[in-house]
């Protein structure tokens, strides 16, 4: 498509037509002062100059090939297979749109419908969409599809959920009139690490409509999932599992525990750290649900004759058919990082995701060990944990990370932020990427803060 | 010609109920399941639940849109069609036999002096052909 700019012409016949007789004059309703504001733009540059100063602001940016990372809480370094980039660069993904117009989109289509595909392997699950925003909104969706589902109006989230996916699905249920309720055996968690089944089961009600863990939790922690399912199937409530995709390489995937709508963040599959985002919000559910979940799904069909091809299906839940009764106002996924998370998965396949989480396995237990033998630092939570920990240091968590990050180590998430019961207390990440190395000068530089 | 059976009551959004007592038996015309096209789907409400005069009572998903049933009148639902779970296309080929949708138990007959008859609806169809 061709780019054909108004001629002045053009712009003098639109002009006089609307009754004005310059651009000038279509500002009329500011004021004089704040009609032409200067900007303060510096002049234009050449395109060495350009890349020169682009450069020299890319270079004031620490990145994970300099520094040391042990930071986790939602976001991680894992390893992205350079067949990913290979894939995703592809201008046909690359800058492709949408796939409104099947004919025209079976390469994009095909690649959804596997992702969809992976998903639901991945997570034992029977239906899953064409992916949503990230993991934090995927839960709140989540969250309203239990209340679509079961008509009642009541959220319980598991106070060992990663708090800024409280705050998503605080944000997407309070207006439409749910209850959330986030503070249920919070003191509790907060000294032992994990949700009290017996606790947190008397908090499930008549009117709740779902129950939403994280396994494993915001603080690393494998939470006791199956007496956590029972007590929310009991009480006619939905199971929503917010899971981390490299971790069911080895764990138990949400269908498993019969779980009906699971959820997690895709970034780790595939995709890197990316400066906070785009993210991969991925979403599965059991066949019941299927008219109920959220977002672009993809089908495979036939044609006329008999060929298989690939279409957007059940577009009756979108907004663009239906407004008002849509299931969500979700009107896009996230097609290339969702390609990102289908050809990892496919290139690493079932053998080699079990390895990368047997691996995150042992080199976080192998980090936590070496930090808790530090007489100054105490393992916080005595649970099963994946790849994230909880530490008490002997001083803030700024004071410690500071010291760290002065030799090209990015320390834990400073747990203070969650709750000052926890100050001093740092959440630490350990993955494939990090090596024995690097954690081992992460225990001594610990070591040396007293 | 659009059939419109002679011992029905008739909605502007062309659904249709034959009554028998204070038990009602609703559907879709035949103008609206051709206008509709191939049914794919169609969302039926629960048992029990009770509905007002021209309030929704559940989805019809054709390949080409989606359209809310409405309810002629009010009423608890008594019984759906299991049939059409399965098999929606049943509405295209018998809309006012096979193809009913939801059974129901009238609360205000009197609901009913609102509605079209078929002469009526006819009368209608025809003004929508013309515009």
């Amino acid at each position: 498509m061709n780019y054909v700019p108004n001629t002045d012409y053009d712009r003098s016949v639109m002009l006089s037509r609307i009754g004005v007789t310059s651009v000038d004059d279509l500002f009329n309703d500011l004021p004089a002062q704040v009609r032409h504001p200067t900007l303060g733009i510096p002049e234009p540059l050449s395109e060495i100059e350009l890349t020169r100063l682009m450069s020299e602001l890319a270079h004031d940016n620490g990145g994970t090939h300099e520094y040391a990372l042990f930071l986790g809480a939602g976001a991680y370094n894992h390893f992205v297979p350079s067949i990913v980039r290979h894939i995703i660069g592809r201008s046909e993904f690359y800058t492709s749109y949408t796939p409104y117009q099947a004919e025209v989109s079976q390469g994009t289509l095909q690649s959804i419908f596997e992702f969809q595909t992976l998903v639901c392997q991945l997570m034992d699950m029977d239906v899953a969409n064409a992916s949503m925003y990230d993991g934090a909104s995927a839960a709140a969706e989540a969250a309203l599809l239990a209340h679509h589902a079961t008509r009642r109006s009541k959220v319980l989230v598991a106070p060992t959920v990663h708090p800024d996916y409280l705050a998503v699905i605080r944000t997407y249920c309070t207006e439409l009139g749910l209850t959330v309720d986030g503070r249920c055996d919070f003191d509790g968690c907060l000294n032992t690490g994990r949700v009290d089944p017996s606790i947190f089961s008397k908090a499930i009600a008549a009117d709740t409509a779902c129950v939403v863990i994280q396994h494993p939790n915001f603080f690393g922690c494998l939470e006791d999932v199956e007496s956590l399912a029972r007590a929310a199937h009991e009480a006619g409530a939905l199971l929503i599992m917010i899971v981390d995709p490299i971790s069911l390489g080895i764990l138990k995937p949400p269908g498993t525990y019969s779980a009906d709508v699971a959820v997690a963040e895709g970034q780790s599959l595939g995709n890197t750290l990316n400066f906070g985002g785009p993210y991969l919000g991925l979403f599965a559910a059991k066949q019941q649900f299927l008219r109920l979940v959220p977002g672009r799904i993809a089908g495979q069909a036939y044609d006329s004759e008999g060929r298989r091809g690939f279409v957007l299906t059940l577009q009756a839940r979108e907004q663009h058919i239906r407004r008002e009764k849509a299931t969500s106002n979700i009107c896009t996924n996230e097609a290339l990082n969702a390609l990102a998370a289908l050809v990892y998965l496919s290139s690493m396949g079932r053998q080699g995701l079990r390895r990368v989480a047997e691996i995150c396995l042992q080199k976080s237990h192998y980090a936590a060990d070496r930090i808790a033998s530090l007489r100054q630092y105490e393992l916080v939570y005595p649970h099963p944990f994946f790849k994230e920990f909880v530490i008490r240091c002997p001083r803030s968590v700024a004071e410690v990370n500071r010291y760290l990050l002065e030799h090209k180590v990015i320390g834990g998430y400073d747990l203070g932020r969650f709750d000052p019961v926890l100050a001093d207390c740092a959440l630490f990440c350990v993955t494939e990427m990090n090596t024995k190395d690097e954690i081992d000068t992460l225990v001594q530089l610990l070591g040396e803060l007293k | 010609m659009t059939e419109i059976p002679e011992d029905l009551k008739y909605t502007k959004e062309h659904e249709w109920v034959r009554v028998s007592g204070a038990e009602g038996t609703v559907g879709i015309t035949d103008y609206a399941q051709a206008q509709l096209g191939d049914i794919v789907y169609v969302e039926l409400p629960q048992v029990g639940n009770s509905v007002e005069q021209f309030g929704t009572l559940g989805v019809i998903e054709s390949v080409k849109a989606a359209s809310d049933l409405f309810a002629p009148v009010s009423g608890t639902v008594t019984g759906v069609n299991e049939i059409i779970r399965d098999h929606p296309e049943v509405i295209n080929k018998s809309p006012y036999d096979e193809g009913w949708i939801i059974r129901m138990k009238l609360s205000d007959p009197s609901e009913l002096d609102v509605l079209m008859s078929p002469s009526d609806y006819k009368a209608f169809v025809q003004s929508l052909g013309e515009s």
